[in-house]
């Protein structure tokens, strides 16, 4: 009858985008690529917890999805343990985005303002982006004239205040109007697992399917090529993101693309923003 | 009349067979609706609930809104389908008293100062009631609003005492409901030792509040420990095979 949504998955241990560490340990066992076949290995130290577990004392500060009461340190969300720089922090496997600043996002233009407009990021809050924040000298009520309503830009969270006003960029190198191509939207837990350790995910997506592939940190993902190609990346998308929690997902996704190169990207289609994604 | 109906037998059992201190079978699933942030659904005894909770998300309407919290939104609902008689939909006294007190409580331990101007927004179905709805309501409430990924303090498990044939019994039936004497619902913090829900229907001595409180709070923890569990399974297959209890 009701059933849950992942019935046989198996868990892993989640890494921040911003930080591609990995355990000590975690390279002495020589199994691959496959992030999952080494983490496997280390079935002692990966924990399971959920909210209010005791995970930790006084020697650690509380990080991410933790609160520390007592001394202590509790679980505050759903997902695993890990521990950074003497903070231990919860990878959790679900929630909403909240940006941070600096994050380099995909947002969907929402609203035209005569000085700005309003993205959306997928995210509580609204966010903003200030003609004075864009490569454009625009005159007051122009705005319209450079991004109209429905566009996609890829932007950087330049600003947040205290009751978390989000204000976007488009000023630095590599940010700018998204003028073809697709976006589709996953949870923005799993953009780690689409990007792969050390980008070998996307990089195999770039690679097989000849398209051009950002991944904003809120989870939106842009793709343009050939029409084939970006129905291929969006369904080997959708497998990651469907079966996230999965052993040996880099085989799969090399399995489901095939051995196919239907064109050389790095030839064809300089990726300006790479750098801002990994 | 009421005396003529024994609700404890002469071995001391209940109508349904239970020991005074015995629940009801429950059992807890953690993410059972694709379309919301976080869903549960819990089966206890007779009661069949569903919960989703959506959420951060804007406040609708705009004038709730908190600049320093989020603020909680429950919205508890009886299917028409789910008493013996057909139930008018809609809200009515019940509902909005049982929403309230469920918000209050999941508030308590919601981190809700992390996501300023935004709104969980919790929805709880009764599909089948048995008698102790508002307990099962809050117990799958606080797993979907887990299983959503939104901070929380701990778990927040709930479950009923009473006075049944003057005799303090745990986890009050239908039957023991509507004849008995008493009905004690309690919600119990765990991890803080707080109690995020108390309300009393009925008469009980000072003795028996206390004991009947004692016997919900030591329930609430074994209760929490099947919603640790529901969550724990939701994400790995070797527990599927149904160690649950």
């Amino acid at each position: 009858m009701l059933r849950p949504k992942c019935s046989n998955n198996v868990l892993f241990l989640g890494y921040t985008v911003s930080d591609n560490k990995w355990p000590a340990n975690a390279g002495r066992h020589n199994l691959g690529s496959d992030i999952m076949s080494q983490i496997d290995i280390q079935e002692n130290e990966r924990r399971f917890v959920v909210p209010g577990e005791e995970i930790g004392d006084s020697s650690h500060r509380s990080g991410m999805g933790t609160y520390a009461r007592d001394g202590k340190v509790f679980a505050s969300q759903t997902g695993i343990v890990n521990i950074r720089s003497g903070y231990i922090n919860v990878q959790n496997f679900a929630g909403k985005y909240l940006p941070r600043q600096g994050d380099s996002v995909i947002g969907v233009i929402r609203d035209i303002g005569p000085n700005s407009w309003f993205v959306d990021i997928s995210c509580p809050y609204n966010s903003m982006l200030h003609a004075s924040e864009t490569p454009w000298k625009i005159d007051y009520g122009m705005t319209g004239q450079y991004l109209q309503v429905g566009d996609v830009i890829l932007a950087k969270v330049n600003h947040i205040d205290e009751i978390k006003n989000v204000n976007l960029t488009i000023k630095e190198h590599g940010l700018r109007k998204l003028s073809s191509g697709q976006v589709l939207e996953v949870d923005y837990t799993k953009v780690p697992r689409v990007i792969g350790k050390g980008g070998s995910m996307i990089s195999i997506l770039k690679e097989r399917t000849g398209c051009k592939i950002f991944i904003g940190q809120n989870g939106v993902i842009w793709i343009d090529g050939e029409l084939d190609g970006i129905a291929k990346a969006t369904q080997a998308i959708n497998i990651i993101s469907r079966d996230a929690q999965k052993q040996g997902l880099t085989d799969t996704i090399r399995e489901f693309l095939g051995a196919t190169e239907s064109h050389e990207p790095d030839e064809e289609l300089p990726d300006a923003g790479d750098d801002l994604i990994e | 009349m009421n005396e003529k109906i024994r609700l404890i037998n002469d071995d001391g059992l209940r109508v349904d067979g239970r020991k005074p201190d015995e629940l009801r079978p429950i059992k807890i699933e953690a993410g059972v609706l694709d379309n919301a942030d976080g869903s549960a659904y819990v089966e206890w005894g007779n009661n069949k609930v569903i919960a989703a909770v959506y959420g951060p998300r804007e406040v609708q309407p705009k004038y709730l809104q908190n600049s320093a919290k989020a603020i909680v939104q429950v919205n508890y609902n009886m299917a028409a389908f789910s008493g013996d008689d057909r139930i008018r939909p809609g809200p009515n006294r019940r509902a909005t008293e049982i929403s309230k007190i469920t918000a209050e409580a999941l508030e308590n331990v919601i981190l809700t100062n992390q996501f300023p101007r935004t709104s969980i927004d919790v929805f709880i179905e009764i599909l089948e009631a048995d008698a102790g709805t508002r307990c099962a309501g809050l117990t799958a409430a606080s797993v979907a609003v887990a299983d959503a990924g939104i901070p929380m303090i701990d778990l927040v498990p709930s479950c009923a005492a009473g006075k049944a044939d003057d005799q303090v019994v745990l986890d009050v039936g239908k039957l023991e409901d509507n004849i008995g004497q008493a009905d004690l619902p309690v919600a119990y913090v765990p991890r803080t030792g707080e109690i995020v829900l108390l309300q009393m229907d009925g008469h009980l001595t000072r003795d028996e509040f206390e004991k009947a409180l004692n016997m919900a709070i030591e329930a609430c923890k074994d209760i929490h420990a099947l919603q640790q569990e529901a969550l724990k399974s939701r994400y790995s297959p070797q527990k599927e095979g149904g160690d649950a209890e």
